[in-house]
């Protein structure tokens, strides 16, 4: 240990502030140390092992999981999260309820087709997790305490960015949890069940990883909370419902082809596209088309580019947040 | 611990740092300058945060361009501005910053204990910090800055929006900081005057130059200052210049005029000489020298004070050096 970093005075009690503001009296490490012989139980050093850029990643990335959830936050921060939580879990236990009393073949609604139903539910979810995970810390400036710490920006952006997929992962893939046990509880084909709900699973991971990427970015440019909660809304519900009505018109003014195309304009139509042709699922489109294998790839390829762009986005908007 | 050679900052309007060269020493040492001086950005490179236009400096011996990381593992920093979100206890935010510093969740806890206790915060620690006062939240981000036992603090403003007894418990919590936890610290303010209290070292720096760097004791020595009031008459037209005259035949060391002075009304009456030596153990015969001199010349002595050291003085006597 350097010599800078013995205390002056080993004492528990600092100097009164009268000594403390008389710098001028030649205070040197010798000509007190000499003199105290009471030992320092106030302040202990710090000697144990300091962990690194990943592991604080990870730490913020659980705390901000946690926290999306309202876990380790005031009572009345659970509230909202765990409502819906609850809200999107009942009536994934009635469909495995009505296939048993009904004692039909499948459920009645699909996998993936079940997270595409809940949109509005997890738009909800989505406006109230991310401004709470990311514009908090720009409105009340708590950032530069991280970026004063050895984590980059990048390690900030990389650990909220998975929080809040993570959060909306769990968010849909839950309720499909829920429906494969129920499934395989009322006996429904186990293979066919577990294909479907794997698939369900797999259409769960892109759902998270778009729709997370465009929440983050809307409520990084938006540290007042209400207007990020409104933003992320319209964002994720309007173009949906604007793109299936465009679809509508599409299929009655016999312009069918249009409708995959068409598709393309909103992250909930493109996921649709994306598991009616890639996951086996039912499409949610006019007329129930699926898309050409043309329009598969682009499909794909726009699903991509669209998640590297917010990101990079993202990642913009950090480097510019000052200090 | 910091040296900084010839750096300089610049945006695309302002020069904020100027070829600034200075060492620091262990110890605490005071950053002085007005606003805009260049304060807040010379912390900002020193974190390796903020490129620096040209110039470079090492924090630790380590190069702030190459090792910013490794220098944030071991250095604390307190922003000026408020950093504190409101909905969470001081204990579950302090913890969360050690854990984001590198240590261990249970060491974060211990330390975070320790330290909070350290800056006289005990049981509202469990509260949301949205209600706490100002003098509070200034000692959680003290709290925040300490809590990974850095070698080096850097402070930037920290007794800002405190009343006059926050700002004494905070300087006095900054020196045993060293004095106590061994922990260096620059800390800023735009008032020497409290920063001399506290400080074993003074830096000012003015438009991103530096004005001077010396140890307080220097300091304080060099900046007592006995200003003389004179008035003019008929046969010296020019009291104060008379006066300069005189009092450097008696031995005496008037300061020059500044030249941007004679602008100010009034301040062509005012001359001010270093009278040495610490406040209260001035030599009385100084004063006796000054009165008389003025009393011979005829002039009218309006008032005689001797003065605590101001930073606009430390600017004067460098626009006055500056022709020299
Ligand atoms: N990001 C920036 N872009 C442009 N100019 C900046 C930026 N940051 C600081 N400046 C300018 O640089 C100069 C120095 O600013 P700085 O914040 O370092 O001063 P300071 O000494 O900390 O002042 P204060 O006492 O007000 O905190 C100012 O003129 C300021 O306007
Ligand atoms: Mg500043």
């Amino acid at each position: 240990m350097s010599p800078d970093r013995t205390p002056e005075h080993p004492t528990t009690t600092g100097p009164a502030p009268g000594q403390a503001t008389a710098p001028a009296h030649g205070r040197t490490a010798t000509a007190e140390r000499g003199q105290d012989v009471i030992h320092n139980i106030g302040y202990r050093g710090y000697e144990g092992p300091r962990l690194g850029r990943s592991y604080a990643r990870r730490a913020l990335f659980t705390q901000s999981l946690r926290g999306s959830y309202g876990l380790g936050r005031s009572a009345k921060s659970k509230v909202l999260p765990m409502l819906l939580f609850a809200t999107i879990c009942v009536p994934a236990a009635i469909l495995v309820a009505v296939a048993a009393l009904t004692k039909a073949k499948e459920l009645q609604v699909g996998y993936a087709e079940y997270v595409l139903l809940m949109q509005p539910l997890l738009g909800i979810y989505l406006a109230a997790a991310a401004p709470q995970a990311i514009s908090m810390d720009l409105r009340f400036k708590t950032t530069p305490l991280y970026f004063s710490r050895p984590m980059e920006r990048s390690d900030y952006v990389a650990a909220k960015y998975a929080a809040l997929s993570a959060a909306l992962f769990l968010f849909t893939a839950v309720p499909v949890l829920i429906m494969y046990v129920g499934a395989l509880l009322v006996k429904l084909d186990f293979s066919d069940q577990t294909k479907g709900a794997a698939q369900g699973i797999v259409f769960c991971a892109l759902f998270a990883l778009l729709h997370a990427a465009i929440a983050a970015w809307i409520a990084a440019l938006t540290p007042r909370r209400g207007f990020g909660v409104a933003a992320i809304i319209v964002a994720i519900t309007v173009p949906y419902f604007l793109v299936t009505a465009l679809q509508g018109i599409a299929l009655t003014s016999d312009n069918s082809s249009a409708i995959g195309w068409l598709g393309l304009g909103s992250p909930g139509t493109l996921l649709d596209g994306i598991q009616s042709r890639f996951l086996d699922g039912r499409s949610g489109f006019p007329d129930a088309q699926t898309l050409t294998g043309s329009q598969g790839a682009v499909y794909l390829a726009v699903f991509v580019a669209l998640v590297a762009c917010f990101y990079a986005l993202l990642l913009r908007r950090y480097r510019k947040a000052g200090l | 611990m910091i040296a900084i050679e010839s750096l300089s900052k610049r945006f695309p309007r302002v020069t904020a740092l100027d070829r600034l060269t200075v060492g620091i020493e262990p110890g605490v040492t005071g950053l002085v300058g007005a606003n805009g001086a260049g304060k807040s950005t010379l912390i900002k490179i020193l974190l390796g945060l903020s490129p620096a236009t040209e110039g470079s400096a090492t924090v630790l011996g380590m190069d702030v361009a190459t090792q910013g990381g490794a220098i944030r593992e071991r250095v604390g920093y307190m922003p000026e501005h408020d950093c504190l979100p409101p909905d969470v206890s001081a204990t579950e935010f302090v913890v969360h910053m050690a854990r984001m510093s590198g240590l261990p969740a249970t060491a974060a806890r211990e330390r975070t204990a320790d330290t909070l206790r350290h800056v006289g915060l005990y049981e509202e620690r469990y509260r949301p910090m949205g209600g706490y006062s100002t003098g509070m939240k200034q000692r959680v981000k003290l709290a925040q800055a300490l809590v990974h036992d850095p070698r080096l603090v850097l402070l930037d403003e920290p007794t800002n929006g405190l009343d006059p007894v926050g700002r004494d418990e905070m300087l006095g919590l900054i020196r045993r900081v060293h004095t106590d936890f061994g922990i260096s610290v620059l800390v800023t303010s735009h008032l020497l005057g409290e920063l001399e209290r506290t400080s074993d070292h003074i830096v000012v720096i003015d438009g991103g130059k530096l004005l001077r760097s010396s140890s307080t004791a220097d300091f304080t020595q060099r900046t007592a200052v006995l200003a003389v009031e004179v008035t003019d008459t008929d046969e010296h037209p020019d009291g104060t210049a008379a006066l300069r005259t005189a009092l450097r035949k008696a031995g005496l060391n008037p300061h020059e005029p500044a030249p941007d002075r004679a602008l100010a009304p009034g301040a062509g009456h005012l001359v001010t000489l270093d009278i040495g030596g610490e406040a209260g153990d001035t030599d009385e015969s100084v004063f006796d020298t000054v009165r008389d001199t003025a009393a011979d010349l005829g002039l009218g002595l309006v008032r005689m004070e001797q003065r605590r050291h101001q930073i606009s003085e430390v600017f004067t006597e460098r626009s006055a050096g500056d022709v020299a």
